[in-house]
């Protein structure tokens, strides 16, 4: 494990190096603009902060349960996402059946769906008159709009499709023959998917699943409208910070907004240089490699 | 013939792509087999189908009795399943485990304990000189190495049948011979049936006790080394062996060709038939010497279309009714001033054409 992790540090440092000496002006204006593009709008934010009422703003009962709340939630839904996202992903990479293009275009519609519609969507589906929801109730006494469940359920549905498209990417671009081999070795599929597979595409899976999370954390549309805004139940930070924008205290709402990007940009910066680094930095040859 | 039981007997008949796959083999219990073909042939689809990686249209396997495939009757036995073993051509060993992990692996599939899977492993590396790489990944092995891994991987799992798809095609040139010596070495030890197959007739001659050749997803030829030398059966076998191989209809002491040419030969039984012709045996003439008066019976028109320079000898290839590759020494071709493009009467005589039944 130490052998392998050196020599992919190694890997990426002599491609910086290399990199730096052959990125031409024009693309390193662009991507500087670029940069520029995402970080101005949070130094904005840094600017008009009232960081001496920071810290009453951030003890408030109502905006600690809230950042408590939406890493919850969150974290669930992006598990839920890899638990069924992960064998969906695999069957649209894998399975030859009719209507497969028109399977996948379903599965990534809450992609370019307005989060509210696709929260309005959720209530028509699992609400307590819903397609579904009706017989939840009926039958098990289960209802999912206004809970923490129906927070998560939201999420999920906004965010999953970013795991099923980049694992599906990587198992697209897996060798096969190598699935092949283990088969010969006496290998049962879901052993060679657990040994095989799975291993393969790890970059391409943790890449997947904190973009999920990402989505997740700062999901709003289908929050509100599916789940509601009670504090404590379904009321996650970026619902908070929406409130506090309508209403008297906007100068909190900057407070709240900056805590959700530190917490975010802490973990995929760490995350980046455990695991991103080696899944985007390999890009295509992470996967269509060897083993 | 060997009983019904023991042993692999195998028709397989597949449609893949501009494929058509149709072949009968058999190969008994210790046996070594090589399937030799030009590329694109089809012995890598022949060993997917015996491995399972590839289900058949038509025909049937059986190994030991056991049916692995018999599309009629609808039994279809799946890879991990079956009491094979393949040694890729890339070999297709797993980047993420040392060489133990992979070559412990398939018993770990089939339920093995780890220690005990480990202990196998273990012996296999040190049966085929591997102990010392234990720990390597397989990103750090030589092409050589990387084979031998891939050799313990497979008959670690204790197959019947073993398959090798061009064991030494991965290999550069340098290392070829050594590692060929020692696959020779290990398969020897491996008392199950053995299949390889390999478009270099070098490694089938070295490690095999009988060659299938295969043409055009068809085994046009089987025997062992010298017999299918002696007496080649395809375009293939005759260029690997650098003769002239002329098929067809023997009728009064005349073979004629699809294309009417014809060759008269001596002591032929009548019907379908092959002329083997061998370059030394072939006399050039420039055209329009006198050819008449000799007791060549054979004369055939031609244009040179190629000179090769062999030590003091020149295989010079002929294009026309008949081509011919003929075989003649450097004084002869100065004599003649033969060049590229000359026309030429190539002459063979019948006592000198071997024949044989289609």
């Amino acid at each position: 494990m130490t052998r392998a992790g050196t020599a992919t540090r190694a890997r990426s440092r002599s491609r910086a190096r290399s990199g730096r000496s052959a990125v031409p002006a024009p693309v390193l204006a662009l991507a500087a603009v670029a940069a520029a593009f995402f970080a101005l709008p949070l130094l904005g934010l840094v600017w008009r902060a009232p960081w001496s009422s920071a810290w009453t703003y951030l003890s408030a009962p109502t905006v600690t349960t809230a950042l408590r709340l939406s890493l919850w939630c969150s974290l669930w839904a992006t598990a839920a996402s890899v638990v069924f996202g992960v064998p969906l992903a695999w069957v649209l990479a894998r399975v030859d059946f009719p209507g497969r293009g028109a399977v996948r275009a379903l599965c990534t519609l809450s992609m370019v769906l307005p989060p509210v519609v696709g929260g309005v969507a959720l209530f028509f589906a699992l609400g307590r008159r819903g397609l579904v929801g009706q017989y939840l109730d009926r039958w098990f006494g289960f209802r999912l709009p206004f809970t923490t469940t129906g927070v998560i359920v939201a999420q999920t549905f906004v965010a999953m499709p970013f795991l099923v498209i980049t694992v599906e990417a990587a198992l697209r671009q897996l060798d096969g023959r190598y699935e092949e081999a283990s088969r010969t070795l006496g290998a049962s599929p879901w052993y060679t998917f657990r040994r095989v597979t799975l291993p393969a595409i790890r970059p391409a899976l943790v890449a997947g699943a904190v973009l999920t999370w990402a989505r997740a954390l700062g999901e709003f549309g289908a929050t509100i409208t599916f789940a509601g805004n009670f504090p404590g139940t379904t009321q996650t930070m970026p619902l908070a910070v929406y409130l506090a924008l309508q209403g008297s205290n906007p100068e909190s709402a900057i407070i709240l907004a900056l805590v959700l990007m530190g917490v975010s940009f802490a973990v995929l910066v760490s995350l980046r240089g455990r695991w991103l680094g080696a899944a985007m930095g390999g890009g295509p040859g992470a996967g269509s490699g060897r083993m | 013939m060997r009983g019904p039981q023991a042993g692999l007997e195998a028709h397989l008949q597949l449609q893949l792509g501009a494929l058509d796959l149709d072949v009968e083999l058999a190969v008994a219990p210790g046996e070594l087999v090589a399937l030799l073909g030009p590329n694109g042939a089809g012995k890598t689809t022949v060993l997917r189908c015996l491995a399972g990686l590839n289900p058949l249209d038509g025909g049937r396997i059986t190994l030991d009795g056991a049916v692995l495939d018999d599309p009629a009757a609808g039994v279809l036995v799946e890879p991990e399943q079956r009491p094979v073993g393949v040694v890729f051509q890339s070999y297709l060993l797993f980047d993420r485990m040392s060489v133990t992990e992979n070559v412990a692996y398939g018993l770990r599939a089939r339920g093995r304990p780890k220690t005990e899977a480990r202990q196998v492993a273990r012996a296999w590396l040190e049966r085929l000189g591997l102990a010392d790489l234990a720990e390597r990944r397989p990103g750090t092995l030589s092409g050589g190495q990387a084979q031998r891994v891939a050799l313990a991987r497979a008959l670690a799992t204790d197959p019947r049948l073993l398959l090798l798809d061009e064991p030494l095609a991965a290999l550069d040139a340098g290392t070829r011979t050594a590692v060929r010596r020692d696959l020779h070495h290990h398969l020897a030890s491996f008392e199950g049936m053995r299949l390889l197959v390999t478009h270099d007739p070098l490694d089938a001659f070295a490690l095999a006790d009988r060659v299938v050749i295969m043409e055009q997803g068809r085994a046009v030829q089987a025997g062992t080394l010298a017999e299918v030398t002696a007496r080649p059966r395809s375009r293939y076998v005759a260029d690997l062996v650098g003769v002239n191989l002329v098929s067809g209809q023997v009728e009064g002491g005349e073979l004629r060709t699809p294309g009417g040419v014809r060759v008269v030969v001596a002591d032929a039984e009548p019907g379908p038939s092959y002329a083997l012709i061998r370059p030394h045996s072939i006399v050039l003439a420039r055209a329009g010497a006198d050819g008449g008066a000799t007791s060549v019976r054979n004369q055939w028109p031609g244009t040179i279309i190629g000179i090769e320079r062999l030590g003091d000898r020149v295989r010079v290839a002929l294009d026309g009714p008949l081509p011919l590759t003929a075989e003649i020494t450097v004084a002869a071709l100065e004599a003649l001033a033969l060049r590229p493009g000359d026309p030429v009467l190539a002459a063979a005589k019948a006592t000198e054409i071997e024949v044989y039944p289609a």
